[in-house]
């Protein structure tokens, strides 16, 4: 059993083709119970957002899992040809799945390195795959473990500040150009997660009106909901811009989307009361001739984090804090995958039977005093079949499951039945101890 | 008396300016609740001044140049205290408190004497009063934009320092200055009517193109386009600023430069 996962992010892909293979909340339960049954598919889990399409599947066999996530994911979006799509995914198994993951739940992946939204767009997913029982032993146990790594960034390293003082700085600012916020109006251009963020403190500082526009229009009505806000045919944002008092643009596409021209104009038809514009987005999506145009004010995200040096070298140090953290919880969640394989299973149950065995007859040999070789056999032969006839179906079900889809869940089953995870553990450790000894000599070189 | 109450008010703003120049610089909050404490017992001698001064004329102290800037520092506190109360904008006081200072040194080293009035020169405060409340409108104006275009250069350049913190935002900035220029204009409309009345009473003309009749045509004018503009087009914001700031600098010209010189009463 292996975890796998076929994705593209903003790193990898355009926005225009990150909003239109973008699946919305109404409709991710249908798409990931659809996942669920594509072949070789024995667990499914689909997390999308304004920034990232992400499948992840349990499979018996990667290259056939690739292949089928591959081919669900060019059939998301009737618009989008596999052509177009294909040179923008990437893919990840096994231990880089899980790390992916855990990184991406503490938001070491985000646009904006520690914003806290992922966290819960991850719960969302989770709870969708829950609800449509498209998940098993091993997502279940991976995602809970990815929230809780994704807690635990957030609480035990300095990451999350980070996000949380660019949003509160863009308040800050807001406020030095707007007295009241109350009855103010926010554009937001795309809806990546900083700008959702930021967008949420506006309105904690009193800021009633949000206008979103996103290519796909149907994910500006998805996300407008959650904000009581105005949805905005992508079309007409440059009209609607005059109405805005700040825009918030996040989109990462390739080239401005807001020209000073723009800027110009809409500033002409509200009779140049000011507008601030912030640019998450990287590259920048506003031009920077509109920080030129009077009454316009154009702060990007390097503008509200603060040049400050200093401050670079302190977030540097916090994110690597949490790649660490993220690094030993992924060999945690590996080993434990790893034991969820039939065959250590087995050998498991059938050492913890003969260790129990082997101990009971000594115990009762050296009570029975003097015996003939003979007794001696059968009592020893008795002992074998007791354990051997006893777990025999136990055995013979594990190993009929060993290449099914059901076979985490025994293996899962029969450890807790027969508490063998001590057992496994203890072998794991041997294993790995004998795999740095046979790695050392190397070292030395 | 009133010469005292005057020194003695004299002697508290410049105390007051002091402490709010300081206040500037600084992030104590002690520093400006004190400045303002200052300010405000100053304001009460200077009153306690002027109306003794009318008392011991018997007619309202707007007769002399010592009075009239004596009591233009008057009105511009005034405002400031209201404003301060209401908005808890203490940066205004930085601002408005040197410009009342400067008006009332220049006042001090005026000729402080009582005047005796001629009759017909009774009912002229009304005349002097209306057009001097407009220029303490369009000096609010002025610090507004001045403080407006500073506040605008510093979110430009993106500098937070502590003035930045301490300026109130832009669209508060702007709309006292709109509020004091639609609140000026009016009156200093009303100053020229009552003055033209009052010079066609005493010379028998309205209008004899005398250098502080055109600078008030001049001045008028100026504020009539920065307030059609607001209203019309949209002058507002940064332009608004730059506008009154420069208005100011017309009005400054004629209330000082042409009233030295030869002003009817003076």
């Amino acid at each position: 059993m292996n975890i796998i996962i076929v994705g593209l992010n903003h790193r990898t892909a355009p926005v225009e083709l990150r909003e239109r293979l973008a699946v919305p909340e109404s409709r991710l339960p249908e798409a990931v119970a659809r996942l669920k049954g594509w072949p070789g598919v024995a667990e499914s889990l689909i997390l999308s957002t304004c920034n990232r399409v992400e499948l992840y599947a349990v499979v018996k066999d990667t290259a056939l899992g690739f292949e089928s996530l591959r081919e669900y994911f060019v059939k998301i979006a009737p618009t989008v040809s596999g052509e177009e799509l294909v040179p923008y995914l990437y893919y990840f198994d096994g231990h880089d799945a899980i790390r992916h993951l855990f990184r991406v739940t503490s938001s070491l992946d985000s646009m904006v390195v520690g914003e806290p939204q992922i966290l819960g767009q991850v719960k969302v997913a989770f709870d969708v795959a829950l609800t449509q029982k498209t998940t098993g032993v091993v997502l279940n146990k991976v995602l809970k473990k990815a929230i809780s790594v994704g807690k635990r960034v957030r609480s035990e390293t300095g990451i999350a500040a980070n996000a949380v003082s660019v949003s509160y700085a863009a308040v800050e600012l807001a406020k030095k150009i707007f007295q009241n916020l109350a009855g103010k109006t926010v554009l937001l251009i795309g809806a990546g997660e900083m700008a959702k963020l930021a967008a949420r403190h506006l309105m904690q500082a009193g800021m009633q009106n949000v206008m979103i526009t996103t290519r796909n229009f149907e994910l500006a009505v998805d996300v407008a909901k959650h904000f009581n806000g105005l949805p905005v045919p992508f079309n007409d944002f440059p009209e609607e811009m005059s109405n805005a008092d700040i825009v918030i643009c996040s989109t990462g596409a390739a080239s401005y989307l807001v020209t000073a021209e723009d800027v110009q104009k809409a500033l002409w038809t509200r009779r140049n009361r000011p507008m601030f514009l912030i640019d998450i987005s990287v590259p920048r999506n506003i031009e920077p001739a509109v920080g030129a145009v009077d009454n316009a004010y154009l702060y990007n995200i390097d503008d509200l984090q603060g040049h400050v040096e200093k401050n670079l070298e302190q977030r540097r140090q916090e994110a690597m804090k949490a790649e660490d953290l993220v690094k030993d919880e992924v060999g945690l969640v590996t080993r434990w995958i790893k034991s969820l394989e039939v065959l250590p299973t087995i050998l498991a149950l059938r050492r913890k039977a003969d260790d129990i065995q082997k101990g009971e007859l000594e115990r009762i040999l050296s009570r029975l005093g003097p015996l003939t070789p003979r007794q001696r056999e059968l009592v020893e032969e008795l002992a074998s079949a007791i354990s051997n006839k006893l777990l025999h179906g136990a055995l013979v079900a594990l190993k009929a499951e060993a290449d099914s889809t059901n076979g985490p869940l025994f293996t899962e089953i029969a450890q807790r039945l027969f508490d063998l995870e001590k057992e496994i553990e203890a072998s794991q450790l041997k294993e790995a101890a004998e795999e740095t000894r046979t790695v050392s000599p190397d070292d030395v070189h | 008396m009133n010469v005292l109450f005057f020194e003695v008010s004299l002697l508290l703003y410049f105390l007051g300016t002091a402490l709010f120049l300081s206040q500037l610089a600084g992030r104590l909050e002690a520093v400006s609740q004190s400045a303002f404490v200052v300010a405000g017992s100053a304001f009460f001698f200077h009153t306690l001044a002027l109306v003794s001064r009318m008392i011991e004329g018997g007619h309202i102290p707007l007769t002399t140049m010592h009075e009239v800037l004596s009591f233009f520092s008057w009105a511009l506190v005034l405002v400031f205290l209201v404003v301060e109360l209401r908005y808890r904008i203490h940066i205004l006081g930085s601002f408005i408190l040197p410009l009342a200072f400067i008006s009332l040194i220049s006042a001090a080293a005026l000729p402080k004497e009582i005047k005796v009035l001629a009759p017909i020169f009774r009912n002229v405060w009304m005349h002097v009063t209306l057009s001097l409340l407009g220029t303490v409108a369009f000096a609010i104006a002025f610090v507004a934009g001045l403080m407006y275009l500073i506040q605008e250069h510093l979110l430009k350049s993106k500098h937070r320092n502590a003035l930045y913190h301490k300026l109130p935002a832009l669209d508060f900035l702007d709309d006292l200055n709109g509020k004091a220029i639609s609140l000026g204009f009016p009156l200093l409309t009303l100053g020229i009517i009552t003055g033209a009345l009052f010079a066609e009473f005493t010379r028998g003309s309205f209008l004899n193109w005398n250098a502080e009749q055109i600078g008030a045509l001049g001045t008028w004018l100026f504020y009539l386009v920065v307030l059609l503009g607001r209203v019309t087009v949209g002058w507002r914001a940064k332009r608004a600023a730059y506008l009154t700031v420069l208005g100011f600098a017309g009005v400054i010209f004629t209330l000082v430069g042409v009233l030295v010189k030869e002003h009817p009463f003076a």
